[in-house]
């Protein structure tokens, strides 16, 4: 072979690559980090001036004052490292300076973070406490709070249970709507049509509208059944009809995603096509979206509240009362509470799902 | 009348033709091993005798019955002839005990227990009764290609296809699979396979087509395909494949 793959020259030898600069970093670090002291020293204060110097709030600014030190802790040793890299710099110890330096830059990096969420906090504290504590006053006002909270929540009750109701309904003709889309065939294509116009409506019009027109519309035509039906129904079918437009998208994608090998596989060993989705497509399909399902389902969730601009008595409803009867926001923000506390599991609970799923099929058994 | 005919077989996707008017007869007990270069048809024409695509023309036969064209009981027909893929294709959400049992108990219309015995004795039989329980995603490539035959066998097909069922696995595995193929060879089962594993091919098979664009160019024993091919296509694809150190 006359014409080698391999270049005759050898390839040079890289110079010896010398440490990384620290002191520039940590310096970086410790401006941040006396920023947010400063900061936060002022937030300290406005705290206990807002409780009009209680012990309880003192102790709470020093501990605040004091947590935001560890920056400055982290920047120091990161100074020190640097020293030692010099020092071995200069005793021509290449190796162990390059691993002195690494470690410095690593802790200044340390307290660069732990500045930068010191200073976001601090400036929360300060938000919440501006104008002698408006803010506090105005979203938190503990007693207009005791005051609306057991009507709130017992009004909440009507989002929860709308939303389960929905959910229930949207996950089952969610797979259906995304089933007929998928029909194969020329005997398909009528429904295929309708399933798709469906989808492109519900999707397009905001869940607010379409609440409205059913809530307020169906009544209104004079059928009996829509007059005799609690308008409580009504919402639920009109959030239904929107978010099964999204979900059937949602398991559309997931069957998609499914290889083609698979149906295959299945047709192959005599499945017919619908055994073939029951059995093969649609199980593998479900584990696949269920964490974009989830979102959408905690959207709907959140949309629950939507049922107040067609006066029905929920959460955000009932707190929109106590709200223009005490002028204070308050008792709205309470809403938000309750939202927070029904969706955060949820998260959680799907990321363990998700986990479990994956350690059965590939961890060991 | 031979066992499968397959008759002036033609298939195309759009406007490219795979399959230019394939004729082959496999009578019954009879392995017949198609080689060829990547590209050739293998596989589609295997993927055709089973349905799994359309043709465009021709006619495939099994026992006299025409099985292609419309009106054929597709589901009757996949139950008789099996097939196995190179990536298996095993469903990840089952364990490997119901992969094998899927099919005999909604398609055949046998009782879980029976199904699940018979399943089990034929994991026994290629050495995976231990694996049962397993999700296929904890197995090998072979330990997986050996499931995926025992739920294509568990239908107790008429006719096996198998399509280049080792090529995605790693050499010291493709042992495992083969021997099994080979115990079925010796049992009597009807084979059409697609391989790349020359020697297997000689040593199996009782006929060896080499494809070439979708025809067969030449047809014969395998002792006579591989030391002596008439067709210069067939000489340069074998002098390849010796030169690649698979034969």
């Amino acid at each position: 072979m006359t014409s080698s793959l391999v270049s005759e020259e050898l390839q040079p030898g890289p110079a010896p690559s010398p440490p990384r600069p620290v002191n520039g970093l940590a310096g970086l670090g410790l401006v941040l980090g006396v920023l947010a002291t400063l900061v936060m020293v002022k937030a300290a204060m406005m705290v206990r001036d807002y409780n009009h110097d209680g012990t309880v709030s003192t102790a709470v600014g020093v501990v605040l004052v004091v947590v935001s030190l560890y920056p400055w802790y982290v920047a120091f040793q990161a100074f020190r490292q640097g020293r030692e890299r010099a020092r071995l710099l200069a005793d021509d110890q290449l190796v162990a300076a390059r691993r002195v330096a690494a470690t410095g830059r690593e802790e200044a990096f340390i307290s660069m973070g732990w500045a930068a969420a010191t200073l976001i906090v601090a400036m929360l504290i300060l938000f919440v406490f501006a104008n002698g504590g408006g803010v506090a006053s105005t979203f938190f006002n503990i007693s207009d709070i005791k005051v609306s909270f057991h009507a709130i929540l017992k009004a909440f009750w009507t989002n929860i249970w709308v939303a389960c109701v929905s959910e229930v309904l949207v996950l089952v003709l969610g797979l259906l709507v995304a089933i007929v889309r998928m029909l194969p065939g020329r005997a398909g294509a009528p429904l295929r049509a309708i399933a798709v116009l469906y989808c492109d409506v519900f999707r397009a019009i905001p869940a607010i509208v379409v609440l409205t027109l059913i809530v307020f519309g169906l009544p209104l035509t004079g059928v009996k059944f829509f007059q005799s039906i609690n308008s409580v129904w009504l919402g639920i079918f009109a959030l239904t009809l929107t978010y099964t437009s999204y979900v059937s998208e949602v398991y559309r994608a997931g069957l998609s995603s499914i290889h083609p090998s698979q149906s295959a596989a299945a047709r192959s060993l005599g499945l017919s096509y619908s055994q073939t989705l029951r059995t093969v497509l649609v199980p593998q399909a479900v584990r696949r979206v269920i964490p974009p399902l989830l979102n959408d389902f905690i959207s709907l969730q959140k949309d629950t509240a939507l049922l107040s601009v067609v006066g029905i008595a929920e959460a955000l409803q009932v707190a929109g009362l106590y709200e223009a009867k005490y002028f204070n926001l308050s008792p709205i923000a309470v809403v938000a509470g309750l939202f927070i506390v029904i969706t955060i599991p949820q998260a959680r609970f799907v990321d363990y799902l998700i986990e479990r799923d994956a350690k059965r099929r590939v961890g060991a058994s | 009348m031979a066992f499968l005919e397959i008759d002036e077989v033609h298939k195309s996707y759009g406007h490219h033709e795979v399959l230019k008017g394939v004729t082959l007869n496999v009578e019954r007990h009879e392995v017949v091993c198609l080689i060829g270069a990547s590209g050739s048809g293998k596989s589609t024409l295997l993927r055709c005798v089973n349905a799994l695509e359309d043709i465009q023309s021709g006619t495939i036969r099994i026992e006299g019955d025409t099985v292609t064209g419309a009106g054929v009981d597709l589901n009757a027909l996949r139950r008789d002839v099996g097939i196995v893929f190179q990536s298996y294709n095993l469903f990840p959400h089952m364990s490997v005990i119901d992969n094998v049992m899927l099919a005999p108990t909604r398609v055949g219309g046998i009782s879980k227990a029976e199904a699940r015995e018979r399943g089990m004795g034929l994991l026994e039989s290629v050495g995976m009764s231990d694996k049962a329980q397993s999700y296929p995603d904890m197995l090998s490539g072979g330990q997986q290609q050996r499931v995926a035959i025992v739920r294509a066998l568990a239908m107790q097909p008429r006719v096996m296809l198998l399509d280049e069922i080792t090529a995605a696995l790693d050499p010291e595995l493709v042992g495992d699979v083969l021997e099994i193929v080979r115990e079925l060879a010796h049992g009597g089962l009807t084979m059409l396979l697609a391989t790349h594993e020359m020697g297997f091919a000689k040593e199996v098979a009782s006929q060896v087509c080499f494809l070439d664009a979708g025809q067969i160019l030449e047809r014969g024993p395998a002792q006579q395909i591989f030391e002596d091919p008439q067709e210069e296509r067939t000489q340069q694809f074998l002098s390849r494949v010796v030169k690649s150190g698979r034969l």
